[in-house]
């Protein structure tokens, strides 16, 4: 599979220069204590850290997702994969990459915030784990194909959060929702709508991601 | 010449009679417009708030289709058709949001309170902010046409979630929301028979106002790129002031 091997060679350039994972973690501890210095000694509401914690997660993403493309562009290496593979294997390959990412940056978020916030407390894991891991799928497709476009265009630092804050509302706006209702012990039953809309939210931005790369690679 | 000289007598009908007209208990003469309780005099809005708000999806859903038929046919005025569809939508954006935290004001007390509603129009301003900031990140043409294309492709997608979904499922205060029990979703018309009328004529007449200004948009916009490409800049220094 050529994009196994694409994302075993993206691994091994971050496992050499570790730019994104350094500049994640970091990012992730900034978020976190500045969240905690500004809240003091308040008694925070039940409500307020679960929507807190995809704040934490949406700017860490915003931080070291772009990378993939980014790197790309300024190795001077896009042409040369342009010639070995074709566009959907290149997507896929960097998608794989965005995804482990993701994960992993998000369990790290999920532990460390969970210890650090007595309000966080999940009475329904299940749900919790579920729309937890949908949200992941969904907000690496979104930022993988917004870092496609970053790549490309000029400005690449600023513009990427105010380009993926848009596209990924709506599944931060139900994911925040979820997270609540994780916490409030809710039923699956009652939580399917919410989960629905995750489901295809991510199936339409993969989809959509797929048609599009095309345009954005060869441009 | 014909439809322009209609358009005006229309639009002028529609803000004169959407003003003037008054809203009384039981409507018995044709200019008198029902009571419809929670809106109460505040319904007059209706005139003007949703055209423009229709107006910016029409705007919206125009970029995305003349983003795709550039990504067809790689046709620079197809570029600028959708171009000129967004200018025109973040204006009407703006004007629906505006007009909409005014009426709130009256309506609900405070200009903003993240209704669904003001969610999806706050969301849509967003998405042409950051399509204009896009925009003018790029240098070359071809490339600001094709990425552009894009972002508008994938953010039309995710709209349907604001516009349709969010309102429905999360608690609103908009008339039309799924938990309102008074006025009842405006689109089930508690209005009269004449207040449709004159809702539905300011819809058709602001569309053609629409149609028109897009059309002398996209044209002007093709006109200057011709005469930039033909005078290929010997003005540089000219223009630095």
């Amino acid at each position: 599979m050529k994009s196994l091997a694409l994302f075993k060679k993206d691994l091994n350039s971050e496992l050499r220069t570790r730019y994104a994972i350094n500049a994640l973690a970091m990012f992730i501890i900034v978020t976190l204590s500045i969240i905690l210095f500004s809240i003091g000694n308040e008694r925070i509401s039940q409500s307020l850290t679960g929507g807190l914690f995809w704040v934490v997660i949406f700017f860490t993403s915003m931080s070291g997702l772009s990378r993939v493309f980014v790197s790309e562009e300024e190795r001077g290496t896009s042409l040369t994969l342009q010639l070995i593979a074709a566009p959907s294997t290149v997507f896929s390959g960097k998608l794989l990459f965005n995804l482990i990412l993701v994960f992993a940056m998000n369990t790290i978020i999920a532990i460390l915030y969970s210890a650090l916030f007595e309000a966080f407390v999940l009475r329904n894991f299940a749900l919790f784990l579920v729309s937890f891991i949908l949200g992941n799928i969904g907000l690496a497709f979104a930022s993988t194909i917004i870092a496609a476009i970053i790549s490309k265009a000029g400005a690449k630092g600023t513009l990427y959060p105010v380009l993926s804050f848009p596209i990924l509302l709506p599944l931060i706006l139900t994911s925040v929702q979820l997270t609540l209702f994780a916490m409030n012990g809710t039923s699956f039953e009652t939580a399917k709508f919410e989960l629905a809309i995750v489901v295809c939210y991510d199936v339409i931005i993969l989809t959509v991601s797929y048609m599009l790369f095309d345009f954005i690679w060869k441009e | 010449m014909i439809w322009k000289i209609f358009l005006f007598l229309l639009l002028c009908f529609v803000s004169i009679a959407g003003i003037s007209f008054p809203i009384v208990e039981n409507p018995q003469a044709w200019y008198e417009f029902p009571f419809i309780k929670g809106l109460e005099e505040n319904a007059k809005i209706i005139f003007f708030h949703v055209p423009t708000a229709w107006l910016t999806v029409i705007a919206f859903l125009m970029t995305a289709v003349y983003s795709v038929q550039y990504l067809r046919k790689k046709n620079l005025d197809d570029d600028a058709k959708s171009y000129a569809a967004a200018q025109l939508g973040i204006i009407f954006c703006i004007l629906a949001t505006v007009t909409g935290a005014v009426w709130a004001k009256f309506a609900w007390g405070s200009f903003w309170s993240w209704d669904p509603r003001q969610t999806s129009i706050f969301v849509l301003l967003l998405i042409y902010g950051a399509w204009f900031a896009l925009r003018s990140s790029i240098e070359s043409e071809e490339k600001r046409a094709t990425l552009s294309s894009v972002y508008a492709i994938i953010a039309f997608v995710t709209v349907p979630f604001f516009i349709f979904i969010m309102p429905r499922i999360m608690t609103g205060l908009h008339p039309g929301s799924a938990d309102d029990t008074n006025a009842g979703p405006v689109i089930n018309f508690k209005m009269n028979g004449n207040m449709q009328l004159i809702f539905f004529l300011s819809l058709i007449g602001f569309t053609i106002l629409y149609f028109w200004m897009w059309r002398l948009g996209y044209k002007s916009i093709i006109y200057r790129d011709k005469l930039n490409r033909q005078l290929i800049i010997p003005t540089r220094s000219g223009q630095g002031g």
